[in-house]
């Protein structure tokens, strides 16, 4: 057959591609709860480590089992809420804290009427994980999202029962630059919120990431990173972004405490 | 290189497949898939992960370029082959996503771009299209070595000297760590992609005076 001719050209481009795909739907369909699987116990991973739990992951030879167990042993309630601070409909573990960034950022986005914000924040479903520690004391649990410098950053911060005190955090990133935005990712950085606090005399004031130190017994400031200055940057607008639309939810919580 | 008529056939795969490891290495002496010895050489476990898939991705695709080249019109030969590699690469990176998924999120866009890696096209081009499946098979691993052995070298000094660690593992004791009342500091420049070009140039110098190139 002549190999030159259109007929065979098309029919051989045609089974080619035929074939092709049909070699990758069935790896991806074959592979996806795999890879599903392996995104769930990240997100559990860094919610545990957030509460400063399964802090020797590393060390473990079944990681997914190891986080599998100290996520049902720790982590007791998972629910979503709304602006206002009240429980809402739906699955927490499941929302996608992206979805929730793009509501936050139109609401944030200059030249917004206060009619809009509302109606904005009305859409907004936040998810809270509970965790119990061994000694009985509860911690909250808030996913935050946000913008680095080339891309998305994420992670958790979780608050003593006082709904101020910052126990424990994490921060990841999609492609932050390494050994300078990329930092936020280690303990060195994310460690710092410890013991941080987010209102200050009952106003909100989330916590700054500061450029050149931190005064010693700052309760709202953290040591930004040199030469991570945008990400440092993005963090701060992330706790405060995020935070500000649960305001509402730790009030609530803080007069409930108080009428018990 | 007129394979088809070689004898000796043990001697020819050898010879194929340690000539890009040395010789004739991808990198060091071809300068092909530069961009990406740069980018995942930061650390040892992603540079021998992408070592890893380059290999595959070049042997399969030199194996089944090879076997489909006597029936491939030569007016879409280009277009059969970017579809062959695509195919690959995205199976590679779903096989990552399932299996090796921390490796597979720090290499990130870099594992989609193994389709942009010169070493593959250039091999299916200049080997697979003229020669039988089973050598290029054999050349299309070596050449795969090859560039995942030049990866390791360059993150191993990369990772010793810019984090202090190995694999992930503390390397440098911590005590001689500044922060801890020692002497010594990481290299930031080390973690930056300018240093992986520095320590490409050495190992092409290092190599060029051993083969005298």
């Amino acid at each position: 057959m002549n190999k030159n001719s259109n007929t065979y050209t098309f029919l051989y481009a045609t089974a080619l591609v035929v074939v092709v795909a049909t070699a990758l739907s069935l790896t991806a369909t074959g592979l996806k709860s795999r890879q599903q699987k392996n995104i769930e116990i990240e997100k559990k991973q860094n919610i545990l480590l957030s509460v400063k739990k399964a802090l020797g992951v590393d060390t473990v030879p079944d990681r997914s089992a190891y986080i599998e167990e100290l996520y049902r042993r720790y982590i007791v309630e998972e629910y979503l809420v709304d602006a206002g601070g009240n429980r809402k409909e739906g699955e927490a573990f499941t929302m996608n804290m992206k979805t929730q960034y793009d509501i936050i950022r139109e609401i944030n986005a200059s030249g917004i009427s206060d009619e809009k914000k509302s109606e904005l924040r009305r859409k907004l479903s936040l998810p809270v994980f509970v965790c119990r520690n061994d000694d009985g004391d509860l911690k909250y649990i808030m996913p935050v999202y946000g913008l680095g410098l080339w891309g998305a950053i994420w992670g958790y911060i979780s608050l003593n029962g006082d709904f101020n005190t910052v126990y424990g955090a994490i921060f990841d990133h999609k492609g932050e630059t390494p050994g300078l935005g990329a930092e936020i990712a280690f303990p060195k950085f994310f460690n710092q919120f410890e013991e941080k606090q987010l209102f200050e005399n009952g106003q909100f004031v989330s916590i700054r990431i500061v450029k050149g130190g931190v005064t010693a017994g700052d309760r709202h400031g953290v040591n930004a990173i040199s030469g991570g200055t945008i990400t440092s940057r993005g963090v701060e607008e992330m706790l405060k972004n995020c935070l500000t639309e649960y305001k509402p939810f730790f009030e609530q919580q803080k007069t409930n405490a108080k009428i018990q | 290189m007129d394979t088809e008529k070689t004898g000796n056939n043990t001697g020819l795969f050898w010879k194929l497949f340690t000539a890009p490891i040395g010789k004739n290495n991808p990198i060091t002496v071809l300068i092909l898939g530069i961009c990406s010895a740069l980018a995942v050489t930061v650390q040892l476990e992603s540079a021998l992960v992408m070592g890893l898939a380059v290999t595959v991705v070049t042997g399969f695709s030199s194996l089944i370029v090879s076997s489909l080249r006597t029936t491939i019109s030569p007016r879409i030969r280009i277009i059969v082959q970017l579809v062959v590699v695509a195919a690959l690469v995205i199976i590679v990176d779903q096989v990552l996503r399932a299996y090796a998924y921390n490796a597979s999120k720090q290499l990130s866009i870099f594992v989609g771009l193994i389709i942009t890696n010169c070493i593959i096209m250039g091999r299916i081009e200049a080997f697979a299209l003229a020669n039988r499946p089973w050598l290029s098979l054999i050349d299309g691993i070596g050449n795969g070595l090859g560039y995942g052995m030049i990866l390791v070298i360059v993150a191993f000094f990369r990772e010793l000297f810019g984090s202090g660690t190995l694999l992930g593992y503390q390397i440098i004791p911590e005590s001689w760590y500044i922060a801890n009342g020692g002497f010594y500091e990481n290299n930031g420049l080390m973690i930056l992609p300018p240093a992986a070009l520095i320590v490409v140039g050495i190992i092409i110098w290092v190599q060029r005076s051993f083969y005298k190139l």
